[in-house]
């Protein structure tokens, strides 16, 4: 912060500073240049106070554009804000609060801002009418992508988003409250008051990092006070009410559904450190908050809307109550030869409080004929000229305005050199929040201008918001609406008042001046001129809806916020509709552009969801390092050994460790589900295709489930571990929607079975024991805590038992066709656990393997998994038809038997080997009888799972190929154009090693 | 959009997974055209515009399966229930 300002840096600050701070002064760079402003300025407000006009080029023509308004409806001061990993597009200079050291810059010129080449455009303008996309580049359409679409994204844009990472954090968080007060301007501020001081936890959000909206651009007094400083008395009283939270930077965006008790769901944005440079340590850049409120108070106040008139786009052409934000708020005057133009007594606030700021004025043109005598004997103070039934037809000047055309009451032409212009053409309630959830805007002919129709429930509006523009009016409005929300939510509430002076609000629309020869905007981010209107409408497209697609009109980032009525109006007038006849666009959140950071919040990255590690993780890090993700959970990929030379090498290594000794793999991450309860068979028979109720004691079972349409859900196995106990095994991605489809059909398809079930996943650690020494392991492991000799316990054997004090449980299942067991333990033990097993087979050599060896033996045994379990494969696709049980119903029996799903011709599993054993298989590629060409008809299916086989020493694969199984032996080809390949391969029996199954009796 | 889950209280939407048509009854499996009124209960699901009774589940936290009546239009819930009541009509197999 530099020790003091050079006031010739700020040619434009007026006497009285307003609300900054002139004791702070910050410095700060537009295009490179430097520049000093204030704290509690804006942008904006800085750059004007400095002198700055032009702070753009519009995005069709390149034309020369200054700053409009003074929040966040600004459609033209659109810059590029910081530089680097934090460079953001398309800030509104308007809303962003100055800080030392800010670099902004302008955007959408090349080469500099005030040499803009790009504004040949304006003479080009013929081929960017309303719906010069359409028209212009039709044909021929290879040139659409190569030629066009590059050299109009050159022209025609905004800032440039930067390409490097974020690296800044954003959250997420959530509030509850009675009332929501949407928008602290003097409505919002009452209303808070009214609810707050009965008790009711109030949250009064304000987009401004200021309280109080217009008092603070306005002169007004309310109890012998300023504006701003009855502001501050009611700030300080919330502040002492424990029940209200105050978010200044904070705009309530959307409104979305509520619930059975009517609590209603906010979204909303809290900059939290959008105006400093960096944010503070351990502090987000922004929050986004979903507010739960059980009533809300829409006090959003209003946006003035400007006028159509030749010119009106020229830098220094400024909305009236812009201006005065400028001169009363920041002290800062846009210019130094003003003259007002309005429709409404609105506008003559800006020449009255530019005339008490010691601005000239230099004429006030109103395009009404019956201006109120009390206004006009009020302007005779000014020295000003003042027109009336007159009109502005034209804005001159390269760069900036320099002159206006009036046309007055008697039609004649005068021009008058001025150097700022402030529009007044009434204003806009801002009921976009009213209209979130379904609502309709509805017209106010007394204001010109949709007020909220039908309010969504629960919601009150007060103030401006309301088309009450008048601080009285507000004051009581918001007082009493206030007032009414905590009453609904249960307390009992007085609404306060207050006294102010009597204003007159009144307003005669003109949405555009008809005289005007050149160039009108209508929509100033995307360049819409009154003739774009005309245009749609002689060529038809005249609904509001194809208005807005055809022209873009109120499609820019902005919304249209201060466009879209001015176009509706033209188009009513054009088409001889009436505006409610008309009607207007919906409005749909967000209100303002929120960042994508802020609604992933802290997902992102490896966060993007959670990390989920099995009890025996830790032994894995200590032994590999490569993961892979299995679902949240990660799994070891392999165990590589030093001097391996690849992960085929460490993987094929595994595999006939495995089955030459023994192996150990960490099946902790497969789903497991307790069931318990009398019925539980029944509820079995009904979930599996084949029949569970037969299943004994100390048994274990393969098992596949349906959904109710016919097709395999999931596969695992259930273990009668005792009476009216089981526990099943589900696959690891589908775990969680197993459960789901369990309780559906204990809770809604048979609520009358006696049966509960509860996840166990996290509560066990499993290991997985499988070669022809695992037995051995075992015994040495397990000592007399249980006889596993063959006889007593055989393949599908389980039991549990209690070892070294710890309940354990074990099963002889096996994925990888070896003998083969899994052991589990409470989860607290599993890292032991996996330790003890290691120690008890270091004399067999056990070896640790990871997914992809295991994948490999699964896929030697013709298994299934996920790439079969596809969501398209019935049991029969499988080759486990044979399971189905006829003795019973099950879920996804009925419609597994629909004509479709048992079709011969269907693709069936087969497995498929290289008949050029060195060749290589892709999973993905298609099968093709030999010859055939590759096209969708000749397709015969695909390749879903491949692996190199240690035990084969080729590649093989698993796929579903048409008629398959009545295939074995026949020769076609594998085809992969992306990867290349055109394989030619044998169909076999997917069963590849051991096909007797011999080796799992062991 | 919140729910209230009659054992939880009053939740948010995220808690929950949507299935659709509460009105779904799986029709008797060994029933005069039972594959014709299976293919009817699982394809042929309404959609109306309006209160509407569907079933939620509410996965992160009771696991209970839920009735809920929401008006599709406007989201709004006009009441919640568990699936699994003693007020089931009878022969719901």
């Amino acid at each position: 912060m530099s020790a003091s300002a050079n006031p010739a840096a700020q040619p434009n600050r007026l006497a009285a500073p307003g609300l900054v701070d002139r004791t702070r002064v910050l410095s700060f760079h537009f295009d490179g240049r430097n520049y000093t402003g204030f704290c509690g300025d804006t942008l904006a407000s800085a750059l004007l106070g400095a002198g700055v006009k032009l702070v753009g080029r519009s995005f069709k023509y390149h034309r020369p554009r200054g700053i409009l308004g003074a929040g966040s409806e600004e459609p033209n001061a659109l810059v590029e804000l910081r530089s680097g990993a934090r460079r953001e597009a398309n800030t509104r200079a308007t809303v962003a609060e100055l800080f030392d050291g800010l670099e902004a810059r302008s955007q959408n010129r090349w080469p500099s801002l005030e040499f803009d080449l790009g504004a040949i455009n304006s003479l080009l303008s013929p081929i960017f009418v309303a719906g010069f996309y359409y028209k212009t580049f039709m044909w021929p359409a290879a040139f659409w992508e190569k030629l066009y679409e590059p050299v109009i994204r050159r022209a025609a844009g905004l800032g440039k988003a930067t390409h490097a990472a974020d690296p800044d954090e954003y959250e997420k968080a959530h509030a509850f409250c009675d009332v929501l007060i949407v928008g602290a301007g003097p409505a919002g501020l009452a209303a808070a008051l009214a609810a707050g001081r009965c008790g009711a936890r109030v949250v009064l959000c304000d987009e401004d990092f200021v309280l109080g909206g217009r008092l603070n651009g306005d002169r007004h007094e309310i109890d012998d006070k300023s504006g701003p400083d009855w502001v501050k008395t009611v700030e300080a009283e919330l502040r002492s009410l424990p029940e209200v939270r105050i978010m200044p930077r904070t705009t309530v965006f959307g409104a979305y559904d509520d619930g059975l008790t009517g609590t209603r769901t906010f979204g909303a944005l809290e900059r939290v450190c959008d105006h400093l440079a960096v944010p503070l340590p351990h502090q987000p850049r922004q929050r986004l908050w979903k507010i739960m409120a059980r009533r809300v108070v829409l006090t959003a106040g209003a946006v003035e809307r400007p006028i159509v008139f030749g010119g009106n786009d020229r830098p220094g052409v400024m909305l009236a109550s812009a201006v005065r934000t400028y001169v009363n708020r920041f002290g800062v005057a846009p210019g130094r030869r003003i003259a007002v133009f309005t429709s409404g007594d609105d506008g003559w606030k800006t020449a009255f409080d530019l005339d008490a700021a010691g601005v000239a004025v230099e004429a006030v043109i109103d395009a009404r004929s019956d201006v109120s005598p009390a206004l006009l004997e009020r302007a005779r103070r000014l020295q000003s000229r003042i027109f009336t039934a007159a009109q502005v037809v034209d804005a001159r000047g390269s760069r900036g305005l320099d002159r206006i055309v009036i046309r007055d009451g008697e039609g004649r032409i005068e021009r008058l050199s001025v150097d700022a212009l402030a529009v007044s053409g009434g204003w806009n309630p801002s009921v976009a929040l009213s209209t979130h959830v379904g609502g309709r805007a509805q017209w106010a002919p007394s204001i010109s201008a949709f007020i909220p129709g039908d309010l969504p429930r629960g919601m009150s509006v007060a103030g401006a918001a309301g088309g009450s523009f008048a601080l009285g009016d507000a004051l009581r409005e918001g007082a009493a609406a206030g007032a009414a929300a905590a009453a609904a939510a249960g307390f009992n509430a007085e609404p306060p008042r207050w006294r102010t002076a009597a204003e007159s609000v009144g307003i005669t629309p003109l949405w555009n001046v008809a005289e005007s020869k050149s160039k009108a905007f209508v929509d100033f981010q995307h360049d819409v001129t009154r003739e774009d209107i005309a245009l749609a409408a002689r060529e038809g497209f005249r609904s509001v809806e194809l208005l807005k697609r055809y022209t873009t009109l109120g499609m820019a980032t902005d919304q249209g916020k201060i466009s879209n009525l001015n176009g509706h109006a033209i188009m009513a007038a054009l088409t001889e509709r009436s505006i409610p006849d008309v009607g207007t666009t919906t409005s749909r959140p967000p209100y303002t552009p929120v960042a994508i950071g802020a609604f992933a919040g802290h997902h992102r990255g490896k966060d993007f969801k959670p990390t989920r590690l099995t009890a025996g993780h830790r032994w894995a890090r200590e032994h590999s390092d490569v993961f892979v993700e299995a679902g949240q959970w990660l799994r070891a990929q392999w165990f590589a050994e030093p001097g391996e030379s690849g992960w085929l090498a460490t993987v094929t290594r595994e595999v006939k460790a495995v089955r030459a000794g023994v192996g150990v793999c960490d099946v902790s991450t497969l789903g497991k589900i307790d069931i318990q309860g009398a019925d539980a068979p029944a509820l079995l028979d009904r979930v599996y295709i084949n029949l569970f109720s037969t299943l004994s004691v100390g048994r274990v079972r393969y098992g596949l489930m349906l959904r109710e349409d016919g097709f395999v859900m999931d596969d695992g196995t259930t273990a009668h571990l005792a009476p009216h106990h089981y526990v099943m095994s589900t696959t690891t991605a589908n775990a969680a929607k197993v459960m789901q489809h369990l309780e559906h059909a204990r809770q809604v398809l048979w609520p009358d079975l006696d049966v509960h079930m509860v996840s166990v996943t996290e509560q066990w650690a499993q290991y997985a024991i499988a070669g022809p020494a695992s037995r051995r392991l075992l015994e040495r492991l397990l000592g007399d805590a249980i006889d596993i000799s063959n006889s007593a316990f055989p393949y599908l054997a389980c039991a549990q038992f209690s070892w070294r004090g710890i309940p354990a449980r074990l099963f002889r299942i096996s994925f990888s066709g070896e003998m083969a067991y899994e052991l589990a333990v409470p989860a607290r033990y599993g890292d032991a656990a996996i330790r003890a097993i290691m120690e008890a087979g270091r004399d067999f050599g056990v070896v640790p393997y990871g997914t992809e060896a295991l994948g490999v033996m699964r896929i030697e045994k013709g298994h299934v998994a996920g790439n079969e379990l596809n969501g398209t494969t019935n049991a029969a696709d499988l080759g486990l038809g044979r399971m189905l049980s006829k003795k019973k119903d099950c879920i996804g029996r009925v419609l597994a038997a629909r004509p479709g799903l048992t079709d011969p011709d269907r693709p069936a599993l087969v497995g498929v080997k290289p008949v050029d054993a060195s060749a290589r298989l892709y999973a993905g590629a298609h099968f093709l009888d030999p010859g055939a060409d590759a096209t969708l008809d000749n397709d015969q299916g695909f390749i879903t799972s491949v692996a190199f086989s240690p035990m084969l020493g080729t590649w093989i694969g698993l796929g579903l190929l048409a008629r398959g199984p009545q295939r074995h032996g026949e020769k076609i080809r594998a085809h992969s154009p992306v990867r290349g390949g055109d394989v030619e391969v044998e169909v076999v029996s997917p069963l590849f090693f051991d096909p007797e199954g011999t080796r799992l009796h062991g | 959009m919140r729910i209230q889950c009659p054992f939880c209280g009053e939740r948010d939407l995220s808690e929950f997974a949507y299935l659709g048509d509460a009105s779904f009854t799986r029709p008797d499996p060994e029933g005069a055209e039972a594959q014709a009124r299976f293919f009817d209960a699982v394809y042929l699901r309404d959609n109306p515009a309006g209160p509407f009774e569907e079933l939620w589940y509410h996965g992160s936290g009771c696991r209970s399966w839920l009735r809920v009546r929401r008006n599709t239009r406007t989201h709004e819930i006009l009441g919640v229930e568990f699936a699994k009541s003693d007020s089931r009509p009878a022969g719901a197999s």
